[in-house]
Formats: structure tokens, C-alpha cells, sequence
């Protein structure tokens, strides 16, 4: 933690970044903690407590503007951002990452490539939570499987908070807010809670990296994370790419092989 | 299609594009061979520009099933649309699954502007399986509520 705060400080004091994206102390978790200037740096923390995923911010021109600015980056996080460089959405030149290793050894990385070596050494698992709510999905019938999400999406209140928290989520003009016509009816209503959901998770196919931020973000507790995360679990491998590690090649729907699974078309 | 008023009549819509599938299907009427009247057919300019929200937006409005066909494989008049729309298809129909929406009723093919017999027999074939399964009723039931609360078809 000292090391991150002095490093963080001399970045800030000779200028190689204007600001450190990072956490520090809220009131009852860590909460996000954009750090301007050197005397900010003695807040910052980084420990196993901090998964927010920050990647969310990274893309926010508002915030970030045009200087080179550095973040704080748990592995989830480098994974988004992975994804977020393959879309184009960063440049190489303006970020740096802080990050630990599993021991707590602070080091940084600058590049796609750096990131993605270092990220090859840790493989997509699930979680306790994650394996126990998919597994019970997965032993369901279809019938079943329709009660249970729509028993689900009857909470969701539509407040895309989930849409916010996740970093892929970044366009500045959503699907939800068309309204000639309004494709996706925007107040909370069975049909329309199922289109958005389904809308969503059609729109991260290929793109979710599994950080769970979506989830954690709903205010009621729906698992919408794990729909996008077993799309990727699934489909990652069948369009050839290694779960939870972005490639260069591009993302699943705009790319295409010739002998892509079709014995479901007639 | 002869039907007494006991025979579930499944209302279908089918998305095609306009290069291979429409012409297909036309080809099929001016062969002058007969198939079901069951479906209602929407012309697109190409699979790749089959949304699939319109595919979810039919079984909101009544639909039973939906059918979706355009070029072969190689013979995309853009090319590659219908290998992007393949792709797409693939990943939509995992995530229907996923959700518990039943895929059998969405029936994907490629019907080229030269198989007007093929074209009839998807279309015959698609309304006997969906007679099978019945009306989508579980789906339609979700989108109940937009007509008693008197939306049109904007929904
Ligand atoms: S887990 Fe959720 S927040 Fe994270 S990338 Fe996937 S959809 Fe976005
Ligand atoms: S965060 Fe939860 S309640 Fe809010 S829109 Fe997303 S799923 Fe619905």
C-alpha cells in the first residue's frame, strides 16, 4: 500500500499522469477515488476489498480527458480493459496500470501486450456463487428455466445501473433510448424487462470478460451477470477464443469462419 | 391447406432477404405450386440486416413461430452478411435457450432465388411442427398486458 501511495505520488508530482484512478476508504467499503494531485496519494488504497471494476471510468473522455492517466487494476479489471483496447476504445500511450501481483508485489504495465502475457497466467474460473446458480440453471428444463428468469426480471425496476457499472457498456447513445419508435418500452413491465435483458446480453456476446460488475451492481440482487458470463463460457470456445482473454483477431459477432456451426438452419 | 376450425392455425413470420429467399418464395408462386397460407413474409435487404429484435417482437405480437432464410453460404450479395448473420444466429439462439425461450420456434434456413419447391416445403414443414407444438401462448402471455393497457404495434 505505501509503495502504490509513492509511486502514485511521484506519477502525479512530475507529471507522467494527471490523475490515478484508484480506490480509497468509504464508509463501509472501499468506494472509487479519482487522485489529482500528489497530497491526494496518502488516501489510496488497493487491497482484496477493491473490485470495482474501475475499467468503467477509463473510457469516460469527461474524466479522463486527453492526459495520460494511470489505474488501479485488479485482474478482472485488466481483463475489461484488454477488451476495451480490442474495440479500440484506448490508446496504449495515454494509460498506465497499477496492479499486484497474488503476493501484493506492485507492478505496472503499459501495453495490450503486457497486460494480456500477465493475464495469461490466470484462467477464468467461477466463483462459489457463480457455479451454484448456474449449476442449478443448467439442470433445469426449458419450462423451467422461462419460470425462473422471468421470476427474476420481474424485479428489475430498470434503473441500468447494470448498464452503467459495466465497462463494456460504453455507447453514448442505447438501444433503450430509441424512441422512433420506442424499440424497448423504458419503465418496468414483463415484456419489456425480458426484451432488455435478452437486448443486453445479445449486445456482450463476445464481449463480456466475466467481471461480474453488472451483477454486483443490481440493486435487487438479479444475477444478469451470469447470462452474459455462460454466453461467453460457451461461446468463446466454439468461435475460437480463450474465455476471459481478449484477442487482437477481433470480437466473436464481427468476425466469421467459413465453417461456423450451422446443422440448426434447414 | 384445408383446415376445420379444431386445427390450430400457427401464424408465422418470416424475415428473408431480398437477393436469394424473396425471389426464392416468388419463384414458388409463379411455379404455381401451392403451400401454407400461414406465413407473412418481410423483405429485407439482407440477413446481416435481420435484427433480432424483430424476431422477439413478432412472438410479442401474436407469432408462433418465425422463419428466417436469405443466400447461401458464398452467395451473400454483400458478400458476407449472411455469415455475420449466422454468427449472430448462433449466439441468439444460445441466449434464448438460456433464457428458456423455446428456439423450435424460430427456423432458420437458406433458400436461394432458385428453390421456389424448397421454400414451399420449409413453410409446410415449419407449420406441421409448430401445429405440433402449439401456440406460443407462454411468450404471448408476457406481452399481455400491452393490450389491455391499449399500446399498438409499437410495442
Ligand atoms: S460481467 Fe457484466 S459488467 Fe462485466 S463485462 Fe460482463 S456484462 Fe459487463
Ligand atoms: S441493475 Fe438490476 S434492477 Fe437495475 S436495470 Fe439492471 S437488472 Fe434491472
Amino acid at each position: 500500500m505505501e509503495k502504490l501511495r509513492e509511486r502514485a505520488a511521484a506519477l502525479l508530482a512530475d507529471g507522467t499522469v494527471s490523475l490515478v484512478i484508484g480506490f480509497e476508504e468509504g464508509t463501509k467499503r472501499p468506494r472509487p477515488f479519482f487522485c489529482r494531485t500528489s497530497d491526494q496519494a496518502s488516501k489510496l488504497i488497493f487491497d482484496s476489498r477493491c473490485f470495482h471494476n474501475l475499467a468503467v471510468y477509463v473510457t469516460k473522455k469527461e474524466l479522463v480527458g486527453k492526459e495520460p492517466f494511470a489505474v488501479t487494476a485488479p485482474i478482472a479489471t485488466l481483463r475489461s480493459i484488454l477488451q476495451l483496447y480490442v474495440e479500440n476504445q484506448l490508446k496504449e500511450e495515454q494509460m498506465l496500470i497499477l496492479t499486484a501481483d497474488p503476493a501484493g508485489e506492485l507492478f505496472e504495465l503499459r501495453s495490450f501486450d503486457e497486460i494480456s502475457a500477465y493475464v495469461a497466467n490466470f484462467e477464468l474460473k467461477r466463483g462459489e456463487r457463480e457455479e451454484e446458480i448456474l449449476h442449478k440453471i443448467e439442470g433445469m428444463t426449458r419450462e423451467e428455466r422461462w419460470q425462473f428468469w422471468l421470476n427474476e426480471m420481474s424485479q428489475c425496476f430498470k434503473c441500468y445501473a447494470c448498464r452503467s457499472a459495466c465497462p463494456l457498456c460504453y455507447c453514448t447513445k442505447c438501444v433503450v433510448e430509441v424512441n422512433r419508435p420506442q424499440w424497448i418500452h423504458p419503465w418496468p413491465a414483463p415484456l419489456a424487462n425480458m426484451e432488455w435483458h435478452i437486448n443486453r446480453a445479445m449486445h456482450m456476446v463476445g464481449r463480456c470478460t466475466a467481471c461480474g460488475a453488472c451483477g454486483e451492481a443490481c440493486p435487487v440482487g438479479i444475477p444478469i451477470d451470469l447470462i452474459t458470463r455462460k454466453m461467453m463460457e460457451d461461446l468463446a470456445p466454439e468461435f475460437g477464443y480463450i474465455p476471459g482473454l481478449p484477442a487482437r483477431q477481433g470480437n466473436a459477432l464481427s468476425s466469421w469462419r467459413l465453417d461456423d456451426r450451422e446443422q440448426f438452419i434447414r | 391447406m384445408m383446415s376445420d376450425s379444431n386445427t390450430f392455425e400457427p401464424k408465422i413470420v418470416a424475415f428473408v432477404c431480398n437477393w436469394c429467399t424473396y425471389a426464392g418464395a416468388d419463384l414458388t408462386g409463379t411455379s404455381r405450386l401451392k403451400y401454407a397460407t400461414n406465413v407473412k413474409i418481410v423483405r429485407f435487404p439482407c440477413t446481416g440486416r435481420i435484427d433480432f429484435l424483430f424476431l422477439l417482437k413478432s412472438f410479442a405480437q401474436g407469432a408462433d413461430a418465425v422463419i428466417v432464410s436469405g443466400c447461401h453460404p458464398n452467395d451473400c450479395h454483400y458478400t458476407s452478411g449472411n455469415f455475420h448473420a449466422r454468427r449472430r444466429w448462433i449466439a441468439f439462439r444460445a441466449i434464448l435457450d438460456l433464457m428458456g425461450i423455446d428456439v423450435r420456434r424460430i427456423q432458420f434456413s437458406w433458400v436461394s432465388a432458385a428453390e421456389g419447391a424448397k421454400w414451399a416445403d420449409l413453410v409446410n414443414n415449419t407449420v406441421s411442427d409448430i401445429r405440433a407444438l402449439g401456440p406460443y401462448t407462454e411468450y404471448q402471455k408476457v406481452a399481455e398486458y400491452l393490450e389491455k393497457e391499449g399500446f399498438d404495434g409499437e410495442a
